[in-house]
Parts: structure tokens; C-alpha cells; sequence
């Protein structure tokens, strides 16, 4: 049972990484990243899920008959777009707030809001 | 032609004109040209709500293609009537909004608010209209990510740090569900709702599917702000600017609780969700923790907005104590205060809306004699009010009293005293700013007139139908209790 | 031959991952992050997904890594500081959802099985018929831009959100003044020669993605995204202002806002020949014929979108470094 799931086991390591990355950093950046890792190993799990031994890529060729699940594919192309779409209005985010707290720190930014 | 595509225009008129608005590039053109699309997407609701009231389901294959190969749109009672308050309130917010952001926003900024609140619209009816599991997941990015743009532009730069949070937490939900809905897709081999609800019995038991519905109930409870992941939800609503708070607060967290049902009673099914795991167990809790615990800290609020936006995390508790009984009496009246409460806390925003349109400001000091400077817009927060209380005659008491009836049905009874220390605390609230009002003189030194009739209008018609719904409860108890009846039916 | 591959690739994932965790300097975690997008695209190429792992290396390792860069430019902070003691709370949370994730895991069907249920159900129809109910190769392509057309639909719509968003957030929309920018790379020769050689060939390249997209991996996500790394390279090293000469805000702009419009339009039209919204069948006189030309228009659209968005993002943000540089001054 190891070695059919261990595929799936890094990939849960790899969002675990991803989703601590998110809760437990201050810096503004790096939760943006930690958050992409978390999205980008989720995608890694729906694609092996669509893997098949021995399977071709799913595209259409003479003289092939097993192919790999072509349906996750396309449900994590949406997934990684609705990534950067994510990823893009973070940064946009991150940038904004830094010119108006002078910092991308959660601590920094948190002890400017409690004063005002 | 039109009644048979009303499902698909439904989320196309709303989408299709969102680039055409930011094609015409001048809020002077594009404010009117929203103000119809919303218009026409409140038509289509009702239009969808007779189809299904006389027709039964209504099912649509996008593309032609039948499910489960292609997405199939699935209208029944219960997202007829979610999507009927979600386009009624995108209209009439909309219609305040002419004057409003105008106020609000500089000009080059308008025409983007209005462009992202008209995807709001597409992706919050997409969520509710589909019939499929992975659709939901992109129209709630679409929702989602326009719902950023439009609480970025609030005024004050805690607005930014609002989004943030909002986004960190709101893309972490969605992921969860993803998550759920890739663990579901790996047993069953489908994605169409009603093809899940019919092959997951056979898988049911297994630790995937377990673990698939935890995920997805925690993803969904982060989306519908269920204490304790209500976190992102009070800074939001407050620094957003006023149009988008009365939008959102109306609906976003109504779209999530929708989906919540969807996946618990329709995919799940009930017998699954509330006895092999404890659904309902652990909602209640939740439930009467978010009733008094959030109403409490609303006590404390400077700023009204925040105050209202604790409220409202209160008011979910209230929906989600109804859901957790599993029953349809329970889950009923859910569905009733999900109609309620938009009406009545759309209406309180949209009346912060106008006290911020003329005072600039929505802490306590501005309420300094308002009741005089202000009556109506006043009048209106206190009728909201009275609703969140549940005095007779408010759409809000009809909802606490089916509610309270769910949980004697149960045996309940300790419960029937949660909901009445819940109304206690509102009241509380209530009366600081009443006290506030009418108790205290204004503010001689600023001379503060009654909020334009653009602005009144439709914060009075939101508020009167809270008045009336709680009069006449013919058409909402009837489709709640329906839509309530067709959910715990499930597919078989 | 095939597991020694993923062995080594989950192995660079594993140790990039846990590396971002421990580092300071942003600059190298964004580094780091680009190589674990470009070791999870060579990984999924290994698990036969071409078309994602194209995405995956156009977008993330690319699109991503280019916008992060951006930031960190503009808040000009390499170093995080420390790191408040090790929360037990976040530790704690990681470690329940990674226990209930690894739970769920075990009654999943083996990593690779063929008779796991996902393949018996709803793909054999795609696989089987897909070839003669809509006649193109790449299965993934008919899926995503017919059988579950409304998805993409969606996702383009996601896209123009975006564009949106950072047009909100970072842009001058609506205001014309001219900032010029004197931070380009054209003293620099070899840049020089080599941009200009790249660009056509990118651009080649975008455009044979885009229409080979039915034959082979590609389409217009990752066509859109080439042909905007074309422009966003023209622009690094031959200046800001430059490229804006060449396409203009407001032409991307409109380009963004037609892209998702044709995708739904193209819908419409199926409606109103009498079949449901996307329905390609009618849009040809058979229907094989309306579906090669409904993929067609709607690939376009997607790829409209998004070379606009990405490269309307690039500029937002490379506007809002020179207005800072210029109030710098």
C-alpha cells in the first residue's frame, strides 16, 4: 500500500508546506508564495490521480489505445489559472499596502493599525 | 426562445456585460448600462422561479452536451430562490449606487467598480445556478476575486489590509473545497451534482469521502464566515466602501450557505451528512458560539459598519443553528433568515451608506442627534433593527420564531433561550445607537441635512419589505419550506 | 527508468518547498519558487499532463515569478526579519489537515491503477467519441473548449477579473499622462541582439501554440501567455515607454474586454441558431464542421484575454515602479 500511495503522500508533505507557509509567516510576500505552493501542489494531486500506468498522453494518435485521464487536466489548467489571477491581485495587494504602512510585515502593519 | 435558455441568461447577461461596461469607459454611460443589466437579471430570476414552480427542476446541458459529460445548470426551489435575493438586491444596491460611488470614488475608479460588481453578480448567480461541482468552484473565484476589487476601494487605507486578509483566507477556503471536491472526483469518477448524489452511497463509507466531506464543509464554513472563520469578515465589511458592504453583505455569505446545503443535503445527502458524521453536532455548537459570542463583541464597536459586520456574523450563527437540526422545519427556517436578513442588513448598510454620504463618517459621535438632522435614514437603521431583534412584524421575527419552533420540535428547549439572549444582545446594540440619536443633541457645528432621495429610496424600499415579509410570509415561507422539502429529499 | 524520474523530481519539490520555509532573503524564495513551478511541470509531464505542465511552466514559473519580482522590486525588501517564536497554533493546524488529508488517502484507489473508477465513468466517452463528435486530436483541448466549455468560460472571465483587479489596484485608467522610464536594458549589448532575435520567434511561437493547440499540447492560455512574455521581454530590455508605443494600455484594454466578450457571444450564438449557450453543433452545417469552428473562435477569444491581461498586469506594475521612481526624485 506504501508504494501505491506514497505519489499521493509527498504531494500532501508539499501542501502542508504551502498552507504552513501561509498561516504561520508575517512577511506579506512570502505568504503569497507560500499560498502558490499550496495551490500548485493541489494541482499536482488532481493530475496524479490522472495518471495510468502505461497510459500515453491523452492525445489522439494511430496505434494508441491506453491513455492517461485527460478530465483532470483540464480541471487544474482552470486551477492554475485561477492561480495567478490570485497571485496577481496579491502582489497588486502587497504593493498597495506597502506605500501606504511602509512595510510588508503583518506585525509592523498590525501595531501602525492599533495606534490610529 | 428566451424562457427556454432563462437558466443560462441567468449568469451570461450579467458576465456578457461586464467587458461591454468597461468598453464604454465613462461611468456616465456605464452606471445606467449596469443599472439595466441588473434589471434584467432580477426579470430573469423571477422568470426562473415561475418555470420552476410550475415546471418542477429545471435542468440545462451547457453546450448541448448532457451531463455528466458536459455542465449542466440545475434550477430547483431552493437556488431559485437564492438567486431571486441575489439579483433582487444586485438591482437595488445597484440603483443606490449611481449616487453613491459617484460620492465615494474618484472618477477614474468608478467605472471599474461598477465592471467588477456586475462579475460579482455573474460569478455569486454562476455558484448558484450550476449543477455541477467544479463550476462552483470557478464562479466562487469569479465572485471572490471581484468581491477584492471592490472592498480594495474603500476610502481608508485598512481597506487594502481588509482585501488582504479577505483573499489569504477566501482563496485558502476555496482551495479546501477543491480539495474536497478532487477527493470526491477520485471515488466517483463525476463532477455533476446530481451523478455524485447517486454514485457516493457506494463509496460513502470510505475515509476518502470522509475526509472529503470535512473539507469541504470547512472550506465552504470559511466562505459563509462560521465562527471561528469569520475572521476576514468585519474588517472587510467595514473599510469597504458603502455600496459594496450593502452587496456583499447581503449576499456573499447567503451564496455560501447555499452551498453549503447543496453539498450536505443534495451530494452528501442527509442521512450521510448528520448521522455517519457529526455535522450536526458540531454546527450547533458553532452555531451558539457565533450567536453570542460575536453579538457581544458587536456591543464594543466604535465603528458602526464593524458593529453591524459582527452583526452579521451573529445573524449566520442564527442560519446555521437552523440548518444543524437536519430537519425540514430547521432547515426552512435557514433558508428564511438567509431572505430576511438580506433584506435587513442590505437595508442598515445601505443606511450607513447614506449617514456616510452626508456626515463622511460611521462611528458612534456621528450618530450624535441623528434622529433629528437624519429621521429617515435613522428610522431606517432602527426598523433594521428592530428586525435583527425579532420584534412581531419585522421578516426578522418570522425567522426566529421557525426557528425556535425547529429546535422545540427536537426538544430542544435550551436552545429557544440562545436565540432569545441573541435578540437580548441585538437590542443592546440597537439601543446604543438609539440612545445616541434621540437621546443626545447634534453636533451644532455642522450642518447635516437628510440624505438624498436617490439614496433614500432605495434604502426604504429594502427596509419596508422587511416590514412587509413579516407580515405577509405567503411566498416565503411557502418557497422556503419547498426549497427545504426538495433538499432533504435529495436525488435519489 | 520511469519512478527514478519522479523520485528525483518530488525530491526537488520536497527540498525547494521546505527550503522557502526556512529562508529569509525574498529574493531567493522567489527564486526557489520558480524552480519548484518548473520542477512540478516537468513533473507533470512525467504523469503524461502536456498541456498543464505547458501552463504550469508558461504561468508559473514565468507569469508568477515575473510579478513577484516586480513586487519585491518595488518594496525593496530582500531580507523577511525574524521570525517570531515557532507558533504552535499554525504547527498545529498544518499537522490536522495533513493527518486528515493522508486519512483520506488511504481507502484512494493505487497511484496509477487503471481500473480506479475516474477512468471508468465519464472519460471513456470523451476518449471514444471525441475523435468523431468533434474531430480534433488533443482530448484535452475538446474538453476543456467544448465538453466543459462553460468552464473556460469562466476561467476567462477569472482572467479578465484579474486584469481588472491589478488595473484597480496599481493602474491609470483613465488618466494619460505620459511617464517615461529611463530603467531599460538597451546599453546593454548582448541583451540587445539576443531580445531582439527572441521576440519574433516568441511570437511565432505564441501563434503556432494557438492554432496547433487542437493537434498537439497548447491552446489559448498558454499562446496568450507566450505572446505576452514576448512583449513583457521587448519591454525589459528595450524600455517601458518604448513598448507601450507599440501596444498601448488602451488598446489592451479593449483587446481584454473583446477576448471574454467573443467567448460569450460565441455562446449566444448558439442560442439564438436554436441550441442551448455554447452549443457548437449548430454553428456549421455538421456538426463536427461547427464544433472545429466554435473551438476555433473561442481558443481565440481565451487567447486574446489573456496576452492582454498578462501584459496590462506587466505594465500596472512597471508603471507603478516609475511613478515611485519619478517621486523618488
Amino acid at each position: 500500500m506504501v508504494l501505491g500511495l506514497y505519489n499521493y503522500w509527498i504531494v500532501v508533505l508539499l501542501m502542508m508546506t504551502g498552507f504552513y507557509i501561509v498561516i504561520a509567516h508575517g512577511n506579506l510576500i512570502k505568504k503569497v508564495v507560500g499560498l502558490n505552493i499550496f495551490q500548485t501542489s493541489v494541482i499536482i494531486m488532481y493530475v496524479s490521480m490522472g495518471k495510468v500506468r502505461d497510459g500515453a498522453p491523452p492525445i489522439l494518435t494511430d496505434g494508441v489505445t491506453l491513455y492517461s485521464n485527460p478530465l483532470p487536466h483540464v480541471l487544474m489548467l482552470t486551477a492554475i489559472v485561477v492561480g495567478v489571477a490570485t497571485t496577481a491581485l496579491a502582489l497588486s495587494l502587497v504593493i498597495r499596502i506597502n506605500e501606504a504602512y511602509g512595510s510588508v510585515e503583518e506585525e509592523d502593519i498590525h501595531t501602525q493599525e492599533q495606534s490610529s | 426562445m428566451i424562457s427556454a435558455n432563462l437558466p443560462a441568461l441567468q449568469v451570461i447577461i450579467p458576465l456578457l456585460a461586464a467587458p461591454l461596461a468597461f468598453l464604454l469607459r465613462k461611468p456616465r454611460l456605464v452606471w445606467p448600462f449596469a443599472l439595466l443589466t441588473t434589471v434584467l437579471t432580477l426579470l430573469v430570476s423571477i422568470g426562473l422561479l415561475q418555470q420552476v414552480l410550475d415546471q418542477g427542476v429545471i435542468s440545462y446541458a451547457m453546450g448541448g452536451w448532457s451531463p455528466p459529460w458536459g455542465i449542466e445548470y440545475r434550477v430547483d426551489s431552493a437556488n431559485a430562490f437564492v438567486a431571486l435575493i441575489v439579483s433582487a438586491m444586485g438591482a437595488i444596491v445597484m440603483f443606490y449606487a449611481g449616487t453613491s460611488i459617484r460620492h465615494e470614488l474618484p472618477e477614474h475608479k468608478q467605472t471599474l467598480f461598477h465592471v467588477a460588481y456586475l462579475l460579482c453578480l455573474a460569478g455569486l448567480l454562476g455558484i448558484v445556478v450550476t449543477g455541477d461541482a467544479f463550476n462552483v468552484f470557478v464562479f466562487l473565484e469569479v465572485s471572490s476575486l471581484s468581491t477584492y476589487i471592490m472592498v480594495s476601494l474603500g476610502a481608508n487605507r485598512r481597506a487594502l489590509t481588509a482585501t488582504f486578509q479577505y483573499l489569504i483566507m477566501g482563496t485558502l477556503g476555496a482551495t479546501f473545497i477543491l480539495i474536497g471536491v478532487g477527493l470526491m472526483y477520485v471515488m466517483t469518477g463525476t463532477l455533476n451534482m446530481v451523478d455524485l448524489a447517486q454514485r457516493l452511497p457506494e463509496v460513502a463509507e470510505t475515509r476518502t469521502i470522509y475526509s472529503a466531506f470535512a473539507f469541504v464543509t470547512v472550506g465552504v464554513c470559511l466562505k459563509l464566515a462560521l465562527f471561528p472563520l469569520h475572521g476576514w469578515l468585519p474588517n472587510a465589511y467595514a473599510y469597504a466602501p458603502s455600496v459594496a458592504t450593502a452587496f456583499v453583505a447581503s449576499t456573499a455569505t447567503k451564496v455560501a450557505i447555499y452551498v453549503l446545503l447543496r453539498f450536505v443535503l443534495t451530494i452528501f445527502g442527509v442521512t450521510f451528512s448528520f448521522n455517519t458524521m457529526p455535522l450536526g453536532q458540531i454546527l450547533m455548537v458553532l452555531a451558539i458560539l457565533a450567536i453570542l459570542i460575536p453579538s457581544t463583541v458587536a456591543i464594543y464597536q466604535t465603528n458602526i459598519k464593524r458593529l453591524f459586520a459582527y452583526s452579521s456574523v451573529g445573524q449566520v450563527g442564527y442560519i446555521i443553528l437552523g440548518i444543524s437540526f437536519g430537519t425540514v422545519l430547521g432547515v426552512s427556517a435557514g433558508l428564511l433568515h438567509i431572505f430576511n436578513h438580506a433584506l435587513m442588513k442590505g437595508g442598515i448598510f445601505l443606511a450607513l451608506g447614506c449617514l456616510y454620504y452626508r456626515t463622511g463618517s460611521v462611528q458612534l459621535d456621528a450618530f450624535r442627534g441623528l434622529g433629528k438632522t437624519m429621521p429617515w435614514t435613522m428610522a431606517a437603521i432602527v426598523v433594521g433593527g428592530l428586525g435583527l431583534v425579532g420584534v412581531p412584524l419585522t421578516a426578522g421575527f418570522i425567522s426566529k420564531w421557525y426557528l425556535v419552533m425547529a429546535a422545540l420540535e427536537q426538544g430542544y428547549w435550551p436552545l429557544a433561550v440562545v436565540v432569545l439572549a441573541g435578540s437580548l444582545l441585538a437590542a443592546v446594540y440597537l439601543w446604543k445607537l438609539v440612545e445616541m440619536a434621540y437621546f443626545q443633541q447634534p453636533d451644532n457645528a455642522t450642518e447635516v441635512r437628510e440624505a438624498p432621495l436617490a439614496l433614500l429610496l432605495p434604502t426604504w424600499l429594502v427596509i419596508a419589505s422587511t416590514i412587509y415579509f413579516g407580515i405577509n410570509t405567503d411566498l416565503t415561507i411557502g418557497v422556503a419550506t419547498l426549497a427545504a422539502e426538495t433538499l432533504i429529499e435529495g436525488v435519489r | 527508468m520511469v519512478n527514478l524520474i519522479d523520485i528525483v523530481l518530488m525530491g526537488l519539490l520536497l527540498i525547494t518547498a521546505f527550503a522557502i520555509v526556512r529562508m529569509r532573503d525574498l529574493f531567493a524564495i522567489v527564486m526557489l519558487f520558480s524552480i519548484y513551478s518548473l520542477a512540478s511541470a516537468s513533473f507533470f509531464v512525467n504523469l503524461d499532463a502536456v498541456d498543464v505542465a505547458l501552463t504550469e511552466a508558461a504561468v508559473g514559473a514565468g507569469i508568477s515569478t515575473v510579478l513577484m519580482l516586480g513586487t519585491l522590486a518595488m518594496t525593496r525588501r530582500h531580507e523577511e526579519r525574524r521570525p517570531r517564536q515557532p507558533h504552535l497554533l499554525p504547527l498545529f493546524i498544518v499537522a490536522v489537515t495533513g493527518a486528515v488529508l493522508i486519512y483520506g488517502t488511504l481507502d484512494m484507489p493505487h497511484f496509477a491503477d487503471p481500473a480506479a473508477p475516474i477512468h471508468q465513468h465519464v472519460v471513456p466517452r470523451y476518449i471514444e467519441q471525441s475523435g468523431t463528435e468533434i474531430g480534433i486530436p488533443n482530448i484535452v483541448a475538446s474538453i476543456l473548449a467544448s465538453y466543459r466549455g462553460f468552464d473556460t468560460l469562466g476561467e476567462t472571465a477569472v482572467v479578465f477579473t484579474a486584469g481588472l483587479g491589478v488595473l484597480t489596484l496599481l493602474g491609470r485608467f483613465g488618466r494619460r499622462e505620459e511617464l517615461s522610464d529611463g530603467r531599460s536594458m538597451y546599453h546593454d549589448m548582448i541583451l540587445r541582439v539576443i531580445g531582439k532575435a527572441l521576440v519574433p520567434l516568441m511570437l511565432l511561437f505564441a501563434l503556432y501554440v494557438q492554432f496547433h493547440g487542437e493537434l498537439g499540447p497548447g491552446g489559448g492560455f498558454q499562446a496568450g501567455v507566450v505572446a505576452a512574455a514576448a512583449f513583457i521581454l521587448y519591454s525589459i530590455v528595450f524600455g517601458w515607454d518604448r513598448a507601450q508605443k507599440i501596444i498601448s494600455p488602451f488598446a489592451l484594454n479593449i483587446m481584454m474586454a473583446c477576448g471574454v466578450s467573443l467567448y460569450a457571444l460565441v455562446g449566444v450564438a448558439g442560442m439564438l441558431l436554436g441550441g442551448e449557450f455554447l452549443n457548437y453543433n449548430v454553428l456549421g452545417s455538421y456538426p463536427a464542421g461547427g464544433q472545429h469552428l466554435g473551438i476555433f473562435l473561442v481558443e481565440l477569444g481565451v487567447g486574446i484575454t489573456v496576452a492582454a491581461v498578462m501584459l496590462s498586469i506587466y505594465f500596472d506594475f512597471a508603471a507603478r515602479l516609475a511613478v515611485r521612481k519619478l517621486e523618488g526624485e
